[in-house]
């Protein structure tokens, strides 16, 4: 259970974020809004890798294929002139959660060092892939032709498109609580912490921690989806894994195992992204030595610093 | 002519594979012995290849660049470990991955501050600049055909080192045992961090040997280094003799895939179909080939003996 200091945090920073486009405006910084978006965006990615590396263990430094998967299958079907986005959005989902299925299938056979470097290796297959089609753009990528089209909602407009991303995360959020308080949270939750012990009880875990996998990786299809929209510009350069590496940074910098905790670390390594590279265009020379001292002495990440954050549940 | 076009890319694999085989060596020997994921084991690559070419295109010597960036890579490398790695050898991999991605971010950023974010200059030693005929018929660069031989070498050195000398029965036992290796008496951290120098240095060497053929500029680190990984899953995580035999594999069947595969393609699917399929499916071959290596041997080919 959520403490109420918690709720209340919570509570407002929603309507902290609810708010954006409104101080946007009045500032007259539409800026706000396009980062704020970009923020929630790369949120929706984090907690789908949460599912699977604070909830489940399973240190996937592959998440960024999905994210790929997802943007081409906005792109490229905008440049054949289809640009429904519920056609677009339903194939981001089902095609990454396909890549998902068959990643996970042949990874999680595996455990430990080898599963976080075959996942890694697998979407560096995929950034290849893309880099090595030049009919959708090759290694230079291409131009969205034009954002995708929702019934009743113009992404075009920046505003609108703002409250549909913040929709989705917050939808997220509770179709991930419900997740991860259900049985099958449980499973993957006590599979993580002794395998062993719940196949011997018998649970077929391997399945539970597959469809997790395949879930984690459709989310992370539509987080794609968003961000190619965001961009107006598709290029495999979601696919490299240093993109796997920087949302695997969000989760840990907000705090693994929590639902809050990766939006929190989205916003402040996208916020810190800002200022350090406002202050000097090499600020990953303290990014970098920043991220290594955060590992030594702060493990339990931002969202442990909330007030009743200590609890592991989200 | 066939023949000697395949033989040529055939020796074009074996360099590739000896390449990797530096790279690799250390960094099984870093995953298998201490236990640790060390992502930045690309940035010592890039590391030695900036410094060789600095001193190389400053001096005119490449030499004296060798003779200057294995020391100095070397120096990196145990400094890294004392300040950073060591605290992390307990941690869990998650904790090793995310420091050794901060230490990629400062190596390719202290790199560009230095350098430039643009490839910097080199050639191939002049000295090695010619052509040397390997068979009849048969000519091939001077300059890869030293990077075969050296390989080859290191390759037969390392396992002298490992498997005759004191040294090596030392880095085996505390493979095998770490606390009971400290307990009779050994410096264990001593031990290991002369471990990561020497995997840094043989980064160094392999870095400063591709310098001249690909590019040298920040981020070439990585490139290699998810190729690396691929090798050392194949051949088994801490295995010398799995790197070796992951390496000359990856090595062959990237260079012939790429060479081979569209015009193979072609006579099978027709010129235009092949034109991009070929590059396609040559990219993804090595992972295609350890997704398979996995599906059936999950601890790789030559699994290492561990307790």
């Amino acid at each position: 259970m959520a403490t109420r200091a918690r709720r209340i945090v919570l509570g407002g920073g929603l309507v902290a974020l609810a708010l954006v486009p409104v101080v946007a405006a009045l500032l007259h910084q539409p800026f706000y809004v396009d980062l704020f978006r970009r923020i929630l965006i790369w949120a929706i990615a984090a907690v789908s890798l949460d599912l699977i590396l604070g909830y489940g263990g399973m240190v996937s430094l592959g998440h960024a294929a999905y994210l790929g998967i997802g943007a081409y299958a906005v792109a490229v079907p905008a440049s054949y002139g289809i640009d429904s986005g519920l056609v677009q959005l339903a194939l981001a989902v089902l095609a990454s959660a396909a890549a998902a299925l068959v990643i996970g299938a042949v990874s999680l056979r595996t455990s430990g060092m080898y599963f976080i470097m075959i996942t890694l290796a697998f979407a560096q297959m995929f950034y290849y892939l893309g880099i090595s089609i030049n009919a959708w753009g090759g290694d230079d990528g291409m131009r969205l032709a034009r954002r995708s089209r929702l019934p009743g909602l113009d992404l075009a407009d920046p505003t609108v498109f703002y409250y549909v991303v913040l929709a989705l995360l917050v939808l997220l959020l509770w179709l991930g609580h419900r997740l991860v308080h259900a049985r099958f949270g449980t499973v993957i939750r006590a599979a993580k912490s002794n395998e062993p012990r719940m196949r011997a009880v018998g649970f077929a875990t391997f399945r539970y921690r597959l469809a997790a996998f395949v879930l984690a990786g459709a989310v992370g299809g539509l987080a794609g989806a968003l961000l190619t929209n965001q961009t107006e510009y598709l290029t495999p350069s979601y696919m490299h894994w240093t993109r796997s590496g920087e949302i695997m940074v969000m989760v840990i910098l907000g705090g693994m195992g929590t639902l809050f905790g990766p939006v929190l670390g989205a916003a402040a390594y996208l916020l810190l992204e800002d200022v350090l590279s406002a202050w000097t265009v090499h600020w990953q020379i303290v990014l970098g030595p920043l991220l290594v001292l955060v590992v030594l002495y702060a493990r339990r990440g931002l969202y442990g610093l909330l007030p009743g954050g200590t609890s592991t549940d989200g | 002519m066939t023949a000697l076009l395949v033989a040529e890319q055939c020796l074009n694999g074996l360099q590739l594979g000896v390449m990797l085989f530096l790279m690799a060596a250390g960094l099984t020997l870093v995953f298998g012995i201490m236990n640790l994921v060390n992502l930045a084991h690309g940035s010592l690559y890039m590391v030695g290849a900036y410094l060789a070419t600095a001193v190389f295109n400053w001096s005119g010597s490449f030499v004296l660049g060798v003779v200057f960036a294995l020391p100095a890579t070397l120096a990196i490398g145990m400094l890294v470990e004392v300040i950073a790695l060591r605290r992390l050898y307990e941690r869990d991999h998650l904790d090793q991955v995310l420091a050794t991605f901060g230490l990629i971010l400062f190596f390719n950023e202290a790199v560009a501050m230095v350098w430039g974010r643009t490839a910097l200059f080199t050639r191939v030693p002049p000295a090695l600049a010619g052509q040397i005929v390997v068979l009849p018929g048969l000519r091939y660069p001077a300059y890869r055909a030293v990077i075969i031989v050296v390989g080859l070498a290191v390759a037969l050195l390392l396992y002298g080192l490992v498997s005759r000398t004191r040294l090596g029965m030392l880095i085996r036992a505390g493979a095998s045992n770490r606390t009971m290796v400290a307990a009779l008496g050994v410096n264990i951290r001593l031990l290991y961090t002369l471990v990561f120098g020497f995997g840094a240095a043989l980064a160094a060497l392999g870095g400063l040997m591709a310098g001249p053929i690909y590019n040298v500029q920040p981020g070439m680190g990585e490139e290699i280094l998810v190729e690396v990984l691929v090798v050392i899953v194949i051949g088994g995580i801490g295995s010398i003799r799995g790197a070796l035999v992951g390496a000359i594999v990856v090595g062959m069947v990237d260079t012939l895939g790429r060479a081979f595969l569209r015009p193979l393609l072609s006579s099978v699917l027709g010129p235009v179909a092949a034109e991009s399929a070929g590059p396609a499916l040559a990219s993804m071959s090595i992972y295609l080939l350890m997704a398979a290596v996995l599906f059936f041997r999950p601890q790789g080919l030559f699994p290492a003996a561990r307790s």
